[in-house]
């Protein structure tokens, strides 16, 4: 693992100053509103798994900073980070994650499941890997029609272990379709270390094969990711052919909200855990900006403040939105056809 | 009306919608250069070209996945599966994603597709080549299902299902691609959810779909000639959406009613036939609801085991002369 990798010194030439502000608040407010998730669902006011990406942020920012308006992107689960970074209305989201009418998807998706069409936000998905093939199918599409847009892929290591992955990502070079799968590699699955359930743990290395360029980055460091991503999403869109990228990174919480530290002591250290805490994207970030005459520590706690409001106002949005009202079981089976209720 | 096979008509609806919908392309195992295993797809690549008729690796989830993704997007893919049997691999992609994507994203993204190809076993492919399981499929809400016995039906429904905004399976049955029937010159569709009589009668309700359907005329037709029964075959068509109007319709006059599938009869669709039939009908039946389906055994490969395996017009009598005793 090469997570030491120092804090970049200088700007990537296609960022402004202002652009970095505007991806370190993103991620900044990613972080506060997984931060009230917690609280509220043991409060009962969400249900499910709820799984966060805290620690992992840097990765969606700084691959979604280069999506065009017309851009495709399509994910796991822990989708929270990717939906906020595509400038999603967090009030929305929030709404999801407590099952209200005024969600994303009607309050019937929920945390696993965001979606945000007008975005070219094609979905989160709860099966490991299941939307990897999805993904190919997308990317066909775009060359279907003869575009010069891209779909982002996002997935876990866990997905590197499940069939269809390695269907799709084969599939993906035969057709040269403009997809960048993004390996987010936090380094278990569930509890699973990605040492003990891959034989060739490093994942870039073991996609090489599949006849598409592959590269493993850093990914607690957001200037890097967006380095990277800036030439990895131009190389695929005027290519055109797939890449395969793997992101180190690291959730600093549980799997869901069910892998309490009891829990994840059976799997990771307290130390470890320390260790890719002091690799914080957010306090790397704010470090730089500091560092580089940027933004000044009241400017810091301002935006954090903000952030820390937007979040709680996404609550209060959520709590005081109605439930779907019951009619909504029915509806969306199928868009022509009503189903017969059972009582 | 012409004279043409069901492999032919399919093949018609095929090329009709491709030639009316450019987003219409195909995708599957050896459809393209090889002109597809039954050769449905005949022709197909050197009309349309290689990205509408896409030949694919041995992948069935990654099909079907790319099936769905391009979907998604508002292409309308047609994707062949070799046979329903190597469907089984592709189940996540098509239960766990196809059917729930319109749902869980509250109705704002569609899925419209289908997934074809042929269900059923009889020609001594043994246990993992002869299945239909068009009950698992038809359980799934989110789904179509559709299983056309007939050319004419076959290219009808074909072309519905091709506009439909829905993932629709479409089962098509190896033992029909070489039948022949009379298809309408003309440009037409066939709805879904509405069955049809395919023989009229007072005696006895047989209702059956996909292959089993010709078997069932068949055995209608010895019964009348031989013993003076008349048997109503009603053919199903599609199992959703079903078509319970005309199933009561025909429970209302003849009272008495036999479902024939291939299937195994053990939580096969004809249990769900059944016991809508006794929900809905229960005054009108003047005996049990009989089902004659296949054997609750993975299909052997001996000629006389799997003869054995699979209903037969001679189960079909048999049954239609049991709900009269």
């Amino acid at each position: 693992m090469r997570a030491e990798a120092p804090v970049k010194k200088a700007l990537p030439k296609s960022l402004t100053p202002q652009r970095l502000v505007e991806l370190y608040r993103k991620m900044l407010l990613i972080r506060r509103f997984e931060e009230q998730c917690a609280p509220a669902y043991r409060q009962g006011k969400m249900g499910g798994y709820m799984h966060v990406y805290i620690g992992q942020e840097a990765v969606a920012t700084g691959f979604i900073a280069h999506m065009r308006d017309d851009d495709y992107m399509i994910c796991s689960y822990r989708d929270h980070g990717h939906a906020l970074a595509r400038g999603t209305d967090p009030r929305r989201v929030m709404a999801e994650l407590f099952g209200r009418y005024t969600g994303v998807a009607k309050g019937k998706g929920g945390s696993m499941h965001l979606v945000d069409v007008q975005r070219g936000f094609l979905g989160g998905y709860g099966i490991v890997g299941g939307m990897v093939p999805l993904a190919v199918g997308v990317g066909y599409g775009i060359r279907y029609r003869g575009t010069d847009q891209v779909c982002l892929c996002f997935f876990g290591d866990g997905a590197m272990n499940i069939g269809p992955v390695h269907e799709a990502l084969n599939m993906a070079a035969v057709y040269k379709v403009p997809v960048v799968f993004i390996c987010e590699n936090n380094r278990y699955a569930m509890a699973t270390p990605i040492e003990f359930a891959s034989a060739v743990p490093n994942l870039a290395e073991r996609a090489r094969q599949y006849g598409m360029p592959t590269k493993q980055i850093e990914g607690m460091d957001l200037l890097e990711v967006y380095q990277e991503a800036e030439e990895i999403i131009h190389h695929v869109r005027h290519t055109p052919e797939p890449f395969f990228v793997e992101v180190l990174t690291y959730r600093f919480e549980g799997h869901g909200i069910a892998d309490n530290p009891t829990n994840q002591a059976l799997y990771r250290t307290k130390e470890e855990v320390e260790y890719w805490r002091q690799r914080d994207p957010i306090v790397n970030t704010a470090r730089f900006l500091i560092e580089n005459g940027i933004a000044s520590e009241s400017e810091l706690l301002e935006w954090d403040s903000i952030a820390k409001q937007q979040a709680l106002d996404a609550v209060a949005f959520a709590d005081a939105s109605p439930e779907p009202p019951l009619e909504e079981l029915y509806r969306d089976v199928y868009t022509d056809m009503e189903v017969q209720e059972w009582r | 009306m012409a004279l043409i096979t069901y492999r032919e008509a399919l093949r018609q609806a095929l090329t009709e919608e491709m030639e009316r919908d450019p987003n219409v392309f195909l995708l599957g195992e050896e459809i393209g250069r090889y002109q597809g295993t039954f050769r449905v797809t005949e022709g197909l690549l050197q009309r349309f070209g290689g990205m509408r008729v896409v030949d694919t690796p041995i992948s069935e989830s990654g099909i079907a996945g790319m099936a769905i993704g391009a979907a998604m997007i508002g292409l309308r893919p047609v994707a062949e599966f070799m046979t329903f049997s190597f469907a089984l691999i592709a189940m996540d992609q098509i239960v766990n994603h196809a059917a729930k994507i319109l749902y869980m994203f509250g109705g704002q993204i569609r899925v419209p597709l289908v997934f074809r190809g042929p269900a059923g076993g009889g020609a001594q492919l043994s246990a993992q080549h002869s299945h239909s399981l068009e009950s698992w499929y038809a359980h799934i809400p989110g789904l179509k299902v559709v299983t056309p016995a007939t050319p004419a039906d076959a290219k009808g429904m074909l072309k519905t299902a091709i506009r439909d905004d829905n993932p629709v399976i479409f089962m098509e049955h190896a033992k029909l691609y070489s039948t022949r029937g009379e298809v309408p010159e003309d440009e037409y569709t066939i709805p879904f959810g509405s069955a049809d009589v395919k023989r009229q009668g007072e005696d006895v309700t047989i209702i059956a779909y996909s292959q089993p359907v010709l078997m069932a005329l068949r055995a209608a037709e010895k019964l009348a000639e031989t013993e003076g029964i008349e048997c109503e075959v009603i053919d199903l068509r599609s199992l959703q959406p079903l078509d319970m109007d005309t199933i009561l319709g025909s429970v209302r006059k003849t009272h008495r009613v036999v479902v024939v599938h291939e299937d195994h009869r053990n939580v096969g669709f004809g249990a769900e036939i059944a016991a809508r039939i006794q929900e809905f009908a229960f005054d009108d039946l003047d005996a049990p609801v009989l089902r004659v389906a296949g054997a609750d055994v993975p299909i052997p490969y001996a000629r006389n085991l799997e003869r054995a395996a699979f209903p037969s017009e001679e189960d079909i009598i048999r049954a239609v002369k049991r709900v009269l005793a």
